[in-house]
């Protein structure tokens, strides 16, 4: 049985000018130990998605439908403290931005002890103790003298770390890491997101990462998602997903990637924007921005403009396009991306 | 935090302190410190006043009704016993200034806990939980702005004056007028920390302790009431101030202190009558001293909100 099931999801935010339909029956699942990426442009609901897996989508958003199973429970219908319980013990959760997720009042030690008391009845000196050691997994140095910082003496990276090291502190069976490199510099992006990795695989921890880099999903997941206005439009093995895209959106974000264009040429880039989680357009929610969905009169097909799709099977990714059903039933044994590009994916990430 | 951990960071602590934008500011404005000085000296001379007093006003058995209306030292006719001169009833008023002095910083500084206690937890309320306790607190901190304090106390004092008696009133109404002061202004502090509240509500580390799996109770009062402190203590030393000169004002129109455990405000207006028959320092004296005190605390509000509002920060 998977750690984690997401089925059939439907997240609105019930606003004044109407419901806003954050995420539309939205499925995944994540075992022990396994890495998920979730991958879209911003607006996609991916950090929804996020919070939702928590049960912590704020007024007025709500859970209008489907089911989150954790470890075989429930958990859109738990009671707030049983939540609490699973909260931060069991998944917990690193964001964006390290300067704004420590409070900055309180010293790290302070945070440590006290997010270790929540869950666990234990002494200060002992979950000092586990503080400690956290940190010096985190590769934190004199981590004795960091208990007692507060975080605006820290720098970004070492917070970030910290950041981690609370993440990891009871042991949790699944992080869920929200963009957790994008308000670090490239250089201490690597080297984060290399620890991440490293912990996860040394504590067996499973990882939810929601980024937009497709090159950190590449190299730390195994599986991804990609999202498009509150939708899952594709989802597979990673290395599938990268070297042999199938929905024309994630075939639009892979082009898009400085290294996929041609030197001295502008780059690539997908037509147009998201369209507003408000008023997502019928049909496929992609088919204005689609360059392959006209037919031979030039026109938008049809179906992509009024039926949303639904997934087919193409290799051991699932895809929600009508073109890409067509073509998986008129040729059901041939992958059709050609070699030649695949190859050049690959060099690229 | 057990006592184990505080106290070995207390020495860091102070080292903090030392190194802190505070005092580094506090030793660089002449007016702060002479405020703060000034201050001290009040608070301690009105707690120390019962060894300090050369004698105790509220004893009757001291006054002697012959030595009324003394002017003080430096005016021809006064007694060396009583430097700033006496009252009407023969009080010393360097005694009873001191005494006076106590009872308004008491009601001044309980009136205000009294405010901050309800208007605290009231703003933390309404400003995490939103919705309809928003509202409704709200609303009701609207209802009580729209009663002024006098009237309030006016109507408070003579219900309780109806039902239990005169003497009962007198005896507790330092009590009685904290109740009132404080009742009175909660909303102020209310609405400050209800604004401080939405906008740390809406920041990170509050999402961050909920993910923690932290209870509401929990991160209100531990992780967003300390960031709201600046504002708090900005405003507690405007509200401190306020509420003296509240007790005061209520004091003049006879609605608060009796004239026998005087504050400053029933000083002033105990001499009041006395001002046109020539003795002034009856009235004058205590109303310097509630000037000054007033004064020194709002001076040293205003050193604490540019200390506190890194926006105001001067070069």
């Amino acid at each position: 049985m998977a750690l984690l099931e997401v089925s059939n999801l439907d997240v609105r935010f019930a606003l004044r000018q109407g419901e806003v339909k954050a995420l539309r029956d939205v499925s995944f699942t994540l075992d022990r130990g396994e890495r998920l990426g979730i991958v879209g442009e911003s607006g996609a609901g991916k950090s929804v998605a996020a919070f939702t897996i928590l049960n912590l989508i704020a007024k007025p958003g709500y859970i209008a439908d489907g089911s989150i199973r954790f470890d075989g429970r429930e958990l859109t219908t738990m009671k707030p403290r049983q939540l609490q319980q699973i909260r931060g013990n069991k998944i917990s959760m690193i964001f964006q931005d390290p300067m704004m997720t420590l409070n900055p009042v309180l010293t790290i030690g302070e945070q440590m002890i006290e997010c270790l008391k929540a869950h666990r009845r234990i002494r200060s000196r002992d979950a000092r103790e586990i503080a400690l050691n956290k940190l010096r997994q985190v590769y934190i140095p004199s981590p004795e003298r960091r208990l007692d910082q507060y975080p605006h003496e820290l720098s970004g990276g070492m917070r970030q770390r910290i950041i981690i090291a609370i993440a990891l502190l009871l042991d949790p069976d699944v992080i869920v890491a929200d963009e957790p490199t994008t308000a670090l510099d490239v250089t201490i992006q690597a080297e984060i997101m290399e620890l991440l990795l490293e912990l996860c695989e040394k504590h067996n921890v499973a990882l939810i990462l929601i980024t937009h880099d497709l090159g950190v999903v590449s190299q730390v997941t195994q599986r991804t998602l990609v999202m498009y206005a509150g939708r899952v439009i594709e989802q597979g093995p990673t290395r599938e997903i990268i070297n042999d895209a199938q929905h024309p959106y994630t075939q639009g974000l892979i082009n898009a990637l400085p290294q996929m264009a041609t030197p001295g040429q502008r780059l690539n880039q997908i037509p147009g924007s998201m369209p507003s989680l408000a008023n997502t357009p019928p049909g496929c929610a992609f088919h204005p921005r689609c360059s392959f969905s006209d037919d031979a009169n030039g026109e938008r097909r049809r179906d992509c403009r009024e039926v949303i799709p639904t997934f087919v099977r193409s290799g051991n990714c699932d895809v929600a396009c009508h073109m890409v059903r067509e073509l998986v039933e008129s040729r059901p044994s041939e992958s059709d991306a050609s070699d030649d590009n695949s190859h050049k994916h690959r060099e690229a990430l | 935090m057990t006592t184990a951990s505080t106290s070995s960071k207390a020495p860091s602590r102070l080292a903090r302190f030392r190194s802190s934008y505070l005092l580094y500011s506090f030793k660089r404005d002449w007016i702060a410190q002479v405020c703060f000085a000034v201050f001290v000296a009040l608070v301690l001379a009105a707690i120390l006043a019962p060894w300090l007093s050369p004698m105790n006003p509220y004893d009757l058995a001291q006054i002697r009704i012959l030595d009324s209306e003394l002017p003080p030292f430096w005016i021809d006719g006064s007694d060396p016993q009583y430097l700033l001169g006496t009252d009407a009833q023969g009080r010393d008023l360097l005694s009873t200034i001191l005494y006076g002095a106590r009872v308004s910083l008491i009601i001044g500084f309980g009136a205000v806990i009294l405010q901050a206690l309800l208007g605290v937890t009231f703003g933390l309320l309404a400003g995490y939980l939103g919705g309809r306790v928003d509202a409704f607190l709200m609303r009701m901190a609207d209802i009580q702005l729209s009663f002024s304090t006098l009237m309030v106390a006016i109507i408070v004092g003579a219900v309780i004056k109806a039902s239990f008696g005169g003497a009962i009133y007198s005896e507790y109404a330092v009590f009685i007028l904290v109740l009132i002061i404080g009742l009175a202004e909660w909303p102020q502090y209310a609405r400050t920390v209800r604004a401080s509240v939405l906008a740390e509500r809406s920041k990170e580390y509050v999402d961050a302790a909920r993910v923690m799996g932290f209870r509401a109770k929990r991160i209100m009062f531990r992780h967003i009431l300390p960031n709201t402190l600046s504002p708090i203590f900005v405003i507690s030393t405007v509200q401190i101030a306020n509420a003296i000169i509240s007790e005061a004002a209520l004091s003049f129109l006879g609605l608060g202190m009796p004239e026998t455990q005087p504050s400053l405000g029933s000083l002033i207006k105990s001499g009041f009558d006395y001002l046109q028959s020539g003795s002034w320092w009856i009235t004058l004296i205590p109303g310097g001293v509630l000037v000054v005190l007033v004064l020194v605390i709002n001076l040293l509000g205003d050193w604490l909100r540019d200390v506190m509002n890194p926006r105001l920060y001067k070069g």
